[in-house]
């Protein structure tokens, strides 16, 4: 059986999905949501290289880099976020996560 | 002279009104009850020029209200009307001004109820003195405030304000009256002046209103109009409600106001548009019926009451339905003159009975009293010559004024005349029993009142007493004195066309020649109330108790004051209240208020929790809406954006 661009996006779809789960599903931690993220901009980066091989465009790939860049980044920032957080509030309980309640 | 006589009162009434706190309370006694005295002087010197030597004339103060065809200017109309009822204000007045000094001398506002009595005086001088209808409806109004005010003066007790207000809302009703009576006086005639409007009048016979489909003879309606403002004023029957509860206010406003000036207003304003009513055969009808069924219910009510002073407010009552009756009957002289007489035996009474309270310590229930003669001597004596005046005894006051008014009653050709006569007689006999059972029960028999109050029984100060005595005098020779003058023969020149008495009204000609029994029955009747009385509560003190109570339904009748109060209370009072409180509730509460202010707010409110509900503060929540945005901006690009 060849591997075509069809099963790249089942890939990237069902990792897309997985994220979206992670994020809704989980009310444990605030650093699964971060790996949620990632594992949706990861979905994305498949998708991109897949499109990019498929066509034979480079701009894909090189989108797919400076995904990567982004990614880590905010992956940096996020963490250095939680770090804070929990140091005031002694907590990164996603249920404990709400004082924008309305 | 004349404007002093007008503006003195209010010159008083606001130095004490506004300043009484700077002056204090003896400057302002002394002041108002000076400036009281000083009118009341210039009064008697303006009725011997008015009255008696016959220089009428009319003073312009200032133009009033100039608006197009409508004038109305501020004159002082003095001619022989006007100078009797100068003469009984502001005499009555500056009495009661010094009384009050003695009798309100425990009371901590003085000086506004100096004040109070001052703007009375001015309001009821305004009005006698009026040359137009629309300053006569000033001072109607402002005697109306006054009255109010005075009424309510122990703004603390309850009972006092219900009173105000009630004597406040139904004189509104007869008001009501005056106000059409003068708006249809303007429609028909184009102006409010008085010597316009009797020059107009003749011409106006047999006219009619067009109104609803229906023709009103014009000068009935106008006339049943103004004597409704003349009931309310003057506590005719149905309209007579709030007089008995006015009581509420101190002693000497009921003998001012309640008994010799306000009250005679409508039959002033009846005497004053003479020259109107002589023209409606009706209305005069109406007149007679209306006075000579308040003579006698006012007298039946009298009879049973305990209250002292009550007894004397439904005596007055029952006088002025003597005066009505009198002007009914197209007497007017003799109204004016019962007018005069009654102010000065009534003010006597009523400033007699405040002197008994005063000395038994604010008790006005004659149930509690008794045996007071020896300890009140002076104020027995006023209190008798009071009662004698106002029973008829020959010579005295009330024997001129109210005998001229029961013959003028059988002599009038007057359709209703032999109902009037046949009342007024009856009234006669039952005024002197209730006048006698109040003198028998409040100081004679055996004592009831309790020995501490008995001990501090004391005859009242000088400045009490000499007001008395005085009007005791009034009522002793102002009846013989005057009645040549008022009814007798010097009358066509003493009025001097101040009162106007149609063709063929020859009335005070004819009282001279009814039968020698109509001029002996007042006598009689008189005569028989006393021994009756005397019966009832010297000889046999147990028979108007057995009494009582073999005619119970007629005692508890009597005692309830036929139930008019109670009858109000069911047609206009308890069906107001409901009105109000389905408006109140209903329509502002649920409907403005529910649909408006109330409504929206609570609307935003729900809006508002709904949307902040949706703020869960759980981060997920907020990224799955971002994603539902983003799929179906993507979801809408791709279908419909694309075109």
């Amino acid at each position: 059986m060849e591997i075509g661009l069809a099963h790249y996006l089942t890939v990237a779809a069902i990792l897309f999905t997985l994220g979206i789960f992670g994020i809704f599903l989980n009310r444990k931690n605030v650093i699964i949501i971060l790996m949620s993220i990632e594992l949706m901009l990861l979905a994305v980066n498949i998708n991109l290289v897949a499109f990019s091989t498929h066509l034979g465009d480079l701009t894909g790939q090189i989108f797919a880099l400076l995904v990567l860049t982004v990614a880590a980044a905010e992956a940096a920032i996020g963490l250095a976020i939680l770090v804070v957080y929990f140091r005031n509030r002694g907590s990164i309980a996603v249920e404990d996560i709400n004082l924008m309640k309305g | 002279m004349f404007e002093a006589i007008v503006f003195l009162p209010l010159a008083g009434c606001l130095i004490a009104g506004l300043f009484g706190r700077q002056i204090g309370v003896g400057a302002s006694q002394i002041i108002t009850s000076g400036f009281l005295v000083l009118s009341a002087i210039l009064s008697w010197v303006a009725f011997v020029s008015v009255a008696l030597q016959g220089n009428a004339e009319t003073v312009q103060v200032l133009t009033w209200i100039d608006s197009g065809s409508f004038e109305a200017d501020w004159r002082l109309r003095v001619d022989t009307l006007t100078a009797v009822m100068l003469v009984v204000v502001t005499s009555v007045s500056s009495l009661v001004h010094i009384y009050s000094i003695g009798y309100m001398s425990h009371d901590p506002h003085q000086q506004r109820f100096f004040a109070y009595l001052s703007l009375f005086t001015f309001a009821m001088l305004m009005l006698v003195t009026s040359d137009n209808l629309i300053q006569l409806f000033f001072g109607w109004e402002g005697v109306g405030l006054a009255s109010y005010l005075l009424i309510g003066f122990w703004y603390k007790k309850p009972s006092a304000n219900a009173a105000a207000i009630k004597a406040f809302v139904v004189n509104r009703v007869g008001d009501f009256g005056l106000i059409l009576g003068i708006s249809a006086i303007y429609l028909t005639i184009g102006s409010v002046d008085y010597d316009t409007i009797f020059a107009a009048i003749p011409g106006l016979v047999g006219q009619n209103f067009h109104f609803l489909g229906t023709d009103f003879p014009i000068i009935t309606t106008i006339c049943l109009l103004l004597f409704m403002g003349a009931m309310g004023k003057s506590a005719q029957f149905l309209l007579h409600t709030w007089l008995p509860d006015a009581m509420e206010g101190p002693t000497p406003v009921s003998a001012l106001i309640h008994a010799a000036t306000m009250v005679t207003a409508g039959v002033f304003l009846v005497c004053r548009m003479s020259p109107i009513f002589e023209f409606s055969q009706d209305a005069l009808l109406v007149v007679t019926v209306v006075g000579a069924t308040t003579a006698f219910f006012a007298a039946t009510v009298g009879l049973v009451q305990n209250d002292i002073k009550r007894v004397i407010a439904y005596s007055t009552c029952s006088q002025l339905g003597y005066m009505f009756a009198a002007a009914g009957v197209g007497a007017y002289e003799a109204a004016m003159f019962h007018l005069f007489t009654h102010a000065f035996f009534k003010a006597l009474l009523f400033l007699g009975s405040g002197s008994v309270i005063h000395a038994m310590s604010d008790e006005q229930d004659m149930r509690n009293m008794g045996g007071l003669f020896k300890l009140i001597p002076v104020t027995w004596v006023m209190m008798l010559i009071g009662t004698i005046a106002l029973t008829g005894f020959p010579l005295t006051a009330g024997y001129f004024s109210k005998d001229a008014i029961i013959e003028a009653a059988y002599a009038a050709h007057s359709p209703a005349h032999m109902y009037a006569f046949t009342l007024l007689v009856v009234a006669a006999l039952f005024t002197s029993f209730y006048s006698w059972r109040l003198i028998f029960l409040t100081f004679h028999g055996e004592s009831r009142a309790s020995n501490e109050v008995l001990s501090h029984a004391h005859e009242s100060p000088p400045s009490m007493m000499i007001p008395l005595v005085l009007l005791a005098v009034g009522a002793l020779g102002a009846g013989a004195v005057f009645a040549n003058l008022f009814i007798g023969h010097a009358e066509t020149e003493f009025w001097a066309g101040a009162i106007f008495n149609a063709d063929g009204n020859n009335i005070l000609e004819e009282v001279h020649h009814v039968p020698a029994w109509v001029k002996f029955s007042p006598m009689v009747m008189m005569a028989l109330g006393f021994v009756t009385a005397w019966f009832f509560y010297i000889k046999s003190p147990e028979t108007p108790k057995t009494l009582a109570k073999d005619q119970d339904m007629l005692y508890k009748f009597l005692l309830n004051k036929w139930y008019i109060d109670e009858l109000y209370d069911f047609i206009f009072v308890k069906p107001a209240l409901w009105i109000g409180r389905l408006f109140w509730k209903e329509g502002d509460g649920r409907i403005i208020d529910g649909f408006g202010p109330n409504g929206i707010a609570a609307r935003v409110l729900d809006v508002t929790r709904g949307l902040g509900r949706l703020q869960t503060g759980f981060v997920y929540h907020y990224a799955f809406a971002m994603l539902l945005g983003i799929a179906a901006l993507t979801t809408y690009f791709m279908f419909a954006g694309a075109h």
